[in-house]
């Protein structure tokens, strides 16, 4: 056997092979807004006739306007908090040493091993048991359950990489606690920080089984979404469905050029 | 910092870590523990009873193992073994070319693979429908180009595999990458100087080493797949009933929350265990920290 044409066929076939599961995991989306610009009723392919009419509808609809207020509250005020708590949590997780922190670091990531429709009925009950109306305040509650651990996990993988050493040094040059927390260790964590925030908004902006059990009355996107997927089809599905789906890529495109931003200004502050 | 900590309990409290520690984790007790208590404790409570003031009783469990809800359990184990055996024959060739092959483009494979993870699974979901619909986008394409017909594959076991394959991908590929990334290159030439084949290279050394981040991967994704519940409904339609599908019917349509509670404790005990048999294993602080 020939060895480097092999590794060469390997390599060609790993590209290959990545490159396809990539296609595979971006079909589906394309699929939901090409469905949004079908004229018909039902979804037919090949598409017989486009239109924009399910656009006008959803921006005029002020159902549709509740639903994206609802979903757009919860994300925010999750992401605030749950930035707050994982930021903490993940210098306890990462960056100091004290008795107790392997089992913390066990306990705290136990949410994201349990499925979130049994971990949302259990908030059901809980709130019903300590006499709590469900409404998208408690669904906030739910979904920090589940996504501080998960921020505390990614803001983690940067706080491993952060040399207290820096910290010391600060404080040996005279910096008080907040000048040190504030010009030292806030600035160097931020890359882990924003992620933390993005995966934060996001999650909870996509969240369902969670949702589905403690939003009371109200209704955020992805809950009416499965609703009208299960009974009662009407073309607002995809086209809702599309609206989300840019809402996050929106999202997500502010957020590279925020963080293109951030490291330009640093190799700057590093050439100085 | 760390030396001083043993001496007495308050100066535990004091250690900066201890003090960082504690929100979270308060959080969690309320939020978390507490959840889980009501439900273990209303799995004791007779049937059909929406307060917690009854006379404990062991009924759920019992006719929980005298009705058919072992068929759901299997079906919930049998997608997730499954699930977790195709994922890792798919996720293995790209996680090794995120750990040594693509160099510089591994960020950008890695940002394309998480993205979707941000999306909304239910319009994921839905755009499968849309695909795999009749007279959706593959049946009509067949259609139009080689006149055969592909209607029947929506509301099958095939399309909840599909849609949890798709839907858990990212879980069990980040998961490996990190540990085929923690399996030194100089030891696999070492071996092979030594005259190692590869498959000998693949199993003595790559494997061991890469074991941690295989393990998590995998008992990520498959205690995700036990509590599924979106996945077999959207695509799946009656054709079988997962556990979490259960829990969920008998928390709403039955409205008989003990029988619920007492699935969901069974589910978490089984889940609960598998966990345990990782984190026994696993030491977070090289896996995540990789030191």
């Amino acid at each position: 056997m020939n060895r480097p044409s092999w590794k060469k066929l390997t390599e060609r076939f790993i590209i290959l092979w990545t490159g396809a599961v990539i296609v595979f995991l971006y079909v589906p989306m394309v699929a939901v807004v090409l469905a949004s610009f079908s004229k018909q009723r039902y979804f037919k392919f090949p598409v017989p006739a486009f239109t924009d009419k399910w656009y006008q509808k959803a921006f005029s609809s002020l159902s549709v306007r509740e639903l994206l207020w609802t979903s757009l509250s919860i994300a925010a005020l999750v992401t605030i908090i749950s930035v707050v708590l994982a930021f903490l949590g993940a210098l306890a997780f990462a960056r100091y040493d004290w008795k107790g922190r392997k089992l913390y670091q066990r306990l705290i990531l136990l949410p994201i091993f349990f499925p979130q429709a049994v971990l949302g009925l259990a908030m059901l009950l809980w709130f019903s048991a300590i006499g709590v109306t469900t409404s998208w305040h408690t669904a906030v509650f739910a979904h920090l359950v589940w996504i501080t651990p998960i921020v505390i996990l990614i803001m983690s993988i940067q706080v491993y990489s952060f040399d207290p050493a820096l910290e010391e040094a600060a404080y040996d040059l005279g910096a008080t606690r907040w000048q040190v927390l504030t010009q030292i260790t806030l600035p160097i964590l931020s890359p882990g920080i924003i992620s933390g925030a993005i995966f934060a908004f996001l999650l909870s902006w996509g969240n369902f089984p969670l949702s589905l059990f403690t939003t009371g009355a109200d209704q955020t996107i992805p809950e009416w979404l499965y609703a009208k997927m299960v009974s009662g089809y009407t073309p607002m599905v995809p086209t809702l469905g599309s609206l989300t789906l840019s809402a996050a890529a929106m999202f997500l495109l502010v957020a590279y050029i925020i963080w293109l931003a951030i490291s330009a200004r640093r190799r700057r502050l590093d050439s100085l | 910092m760390a030396g001083t900590t043993q001496n007495s309990k308050l100066q535990w409290l004091r250690n900066p870590g201890v003090l960082a520690a504690l929100p979270a984790s308060i959080f969690l007790l309320i939020g978390f523990a507490g959840p889980l208590l009501m439900v273990g404790a209303y799995s004791f409570m007779p049937s059909r009873s929406f307060s917690l003031n009854q006379i404990p009783t062991f009924e759920n469990y019992i006719s929980i193992i005298h009705d058919s809800y072992y068929l759901s359990f299997f079906w919930s184990l049998a997608m997730a073994v499954i699930v977790v055996i195709l994922l890792f024959i798919i996720c293995y060739p790209i996680a090794y070319g995120m750990a040594k092959l693509f160099n510089k483009w591994a960020n950008l494979v890695t940002a394309l693979i998480a993205v979707p993870i941000l999306i909304s699974e239910n319009i994921r979901l839905f755009g499968w429908v849309l695909i795999l619909l009749k007279n959706g986008i593959l049946d009509g394409s067949l259609q139009s180009l080689f006149g055969v017909s592909a209607s029947g594959l929506l509301f099958t076991v095939p399309a909840i595999i599909l849609g949890l394959v798709y839907v858990y991908l990212p879980f069990t590929l980040f998961p490996l990458v990190i540990g085929i990334s923690m399996v030194p290159d100089t030891l696999k030439e070492a071996a092979s100087d030594l005259g190692a084949t590869r498959w000998q290279i693949f199993r003595e050394v790559e494997l061991p080493l890469s074991m941690p981040g295989l393990m998590i991967g995998g008992i990520l994704t498959f205690v995700l797949v036990l509590g599924s519940l979106a996945e077999a409904k959207i695509l799946g339609g009656q054709a079988i009933v997962m556990i979490a599908d259960d829990i969920e019917s008998a928390f709403t349509f039955a409205q008989n929350w003990p029988k619920g509670s007492a699935l969901s404790v069974l589910l978490i005990a089984l889940s609960g265990f598998i966990v345990f048999l990782l984190f026994r294993r696993v030491d977070l602080d090289r896996v995540i920290g990789r030191r």
